[in-house]
């Protein structure tokens, strides 16, 4: 039996249906980028056009960091859940009953946090763009319009989000308590973080060729992560709690 | 009274089905697979690190058989159960599910043609019932899903609660969800582990009738139970599991095997000399005294019980009653846990 995008959309279906009708999930789809919006917004606005160069790039920096928080902490809670939680909730046994296979699993889980949080972080990116387009000073959109800041948004956005549920789910695959996970998944993605504050705040300068080169690695990254959360990923150790 | 003798660990050939009902949904899985067994297992053994969870263990399941597999808690039912899911990989020993060999590469064509339904239902409850049943049609990758899930609700009674939220259905009704998210596949074989754990007795017997009318319709049904009426009532052939296997068999041979049969009598006031009177009846094996009476071992009751009759009405007793001893498939287990745990007492 090869792999089947029919199991993996069935997982993914599953789980946007259960974020939907829960209460907590919505909340925190809903708080967090609204947060991460008001933020950006104070620091756009707060900014004078005519102070220094390196001041003005601080606060750009930063409201351009509170748009990468989005995807680096959205989905470590749903993909911190998704594997230790079915497993406290009774739900995982009868799904790993089925044909499916653990790649095809965790890529219907992946799918099922990449996807709401990439809708999010990019509506909120655009709405602070148009804000800055609108409202803003013409020097500050102009730097905030600069094309390395808005590559970096793009391209980080996925891949930081895909570094947060790998770890989320790699660590919900071998922990046996729910807390436990989202705490240490949160951890989990405060390297990839550090580094990008550095970008976005100018202690590194990035230029094109360095962002994408980043990006490169990022993904590879991303993919290695995919590979090494399925090895971890073991059926008899998820059922019985013993290792194999 | 236990038949003297030691007792054999049998194991008897599935009995022959002979015809088979429709399925539950109109694609049958068991093409191709008539004349095999649905489950053979030999000297399946697993342990996990020191502990064993059940040593050696073979025995074989007939397609259309209801077979019962019963022990205490602990006794390595459920990793049984497991094991031939897939979910476990056995420490030694060989089986073959629903024509499949048991092996790591094999794990996903046996979990498609069979379906476990575990002690907790597992259902998602924020979802519906339609759409957890959804769910693992595509997990199955099944065509005509929504004509699937009609059935599988009808075959439980549940066709008019689809759109139902699993979180506000009763634990019985959960379990119906459960069994019809089973029944969705057309199982080669059905694994039920504890179907009716934790049900009040209206659920258990709605329950009990789902499985009833499942064995009617021909579907080869794996129960695991520690209810033992239930699997009296339920299951043509039972294996009694501590660990170990015990003891394999049609309830009633087993009640055979591992008693002899036997006359209750009760009369009004004891007699004065009941080895005079009992122990020399044609028929009539052994005697012992009972609560109200006596209990006659006999090696065919319906030739001794007119002999036991006349002789206690010559005797001059007054008889209250006279019948053949029942002993429940109950008596069959409590006797070998019971010698279970005395051996691991010596």
């Amino acid at each position: 039996m090869s792999f089947s995008w029919t199991r993996v959309r069935a997982i993914t279906v599953k789980e946007l249906r259960d974020y939907r009708r829960n209460r907590f999930v919505i909340g925190t789809m809903t708080v967090l980028p609204l947060l991460f919006i008001i933020l950006p917004m104070i620091q756009l606005f707060n900014a004078n056009a005519k102070t220094d160069t390196t001041n003005l790039n601080l606060h750009i920096g930063l409201s351009l960091l509170y748009m990468l928080v989005i995807p680096a902490f959205l989905p470590s809670s749903l993909s911190a859940y998704s594997i230790v939680g079915e497993r406290e909730q009774g739900t995982l046994e009868p799904v790993l009953i089925t044909p499916i296979r653990r790649e095809e699993f965790l890529i219907g889980k992946a799918l099922a946090a990449f996807a709401p949080t990439i809708v999010i972080a990019y509506i909120v990116f655009g709405i602070f763009l148009a804000a800055a387009a609108l409202f803003a000073h013409p020097a500050i959109t102009t730097a905030i319009y600069a094309r390395t800041h808005v590559l970096v948004q793009l391209l980080f956005t996925p891949l930081l989000a895909g570094w947060a549920i790998w770890v989320g789910i790699a660590v919900s695959a071998r922990s046996t308590d729910m807390r436990v996970a989202q705490q240490l998944s949160v951890l989990g993605t405060l390297p990839l973080l550090a580094i990008l504050a550095l970008i976005s705040l100018n202690v590194i300068t990035v230029s094109t060729a360095l962002a994408v080169g980043l990006a490169a690695a990022l993904l590879a990254i991303d993919l290695l992560a995919w590979r090494a959360v399925a090895a971890v990923f073991d059926r008899e150790r998820l059922i019985t709690g013993t290792r194999t | 009274m236990r038949r003297p003798g030691e007792m054999p660990v049998t194991s008897e050939p599935a009995p022959e089905v002979t015809s088979r009902a429709e399925p539950i949904t109109d694609a049958s899985t068991l093409d191709g697979a008539k004349g095999e067994c649905a489950v053979v297992v030999e000297h399946l053994t697993k342990h996990f690190g020191e502990r064993v969870a059940f040593d050696d263990v073979s025995f074989e399941v007939g397609y259309g058989e209801v077979f019962g597999f019963l022990g205490p808690n602990g006794a390595g039912k459920t990793t049984t159960v497991r094991t031939l899911g897939t979910l476990l990989a056995p420490t030694s020993g060989s089986a073959t599910v629903a024509g499949i060999e048991l092996c790591p590469e094999n794990g996903p064509a046996i979990r498609s043609r069979i379906s476990i339904m575990p002690e907790s239902p597992g259902l998602y409850l924020r979802l519906t019932v339609m759409e957890n049943l959804e769910c693992f049609a595509g997990l199955y990758e099944l065509d005509d899903i929504r004509g699937r899930i009609d059935r599988a609700l009808r075959a439980v009674n549940l066709a008019d609660r689809g759109t139902d939220q699993c979180g506000a259905l009763s634990k019985g009704l959960r379990q119906r969800v459960a069994l019809a998210r089973a029944l969705l596949n057309d199982p080669a074989v059905l694994f039920l582990d504890e179907p009716t754990s934790g049900l009040d007795p209206v659920a258990t017997h709605e329950v009990h009738e789902l499985i009833g009318s499942l064995r009617e319709k021909g579907v080869t049904i794996f129960l695991t139970t520690h209810r033992l009426q239930e699997a009296e009532r339920l299951c043509h052939r039972v294996a009694i599991l501590s660990t170990t296997l015990r003891l394999i068999g049609r309830p009633h041979d087993l009640r055979d095997q591992l008693f002899s049969r036997s006359l209750d009598v009760r009369v009004r006031t004891r007699l004065e000399d009941p080895d005079a009177v009992l122990g020399g009846l044609p028929g009539v094996e052994g005697w012992e005294q009972a609560p109200s009476g006596y209990t006659l071992a006999v090696s065919d009751p319906e030739i001794a019980a007119p002999q036991v009759a006349r002789a206690l009405v010559g005797a001059g007793a007054d008889i209250l009653s006279l019948a053949e001893s029942r002993h429940s498939l109950e008596d069959v287990y409590l006797e070998l846990i019971n010698e279970d745990v005395e051996a691991k007492n010596r």
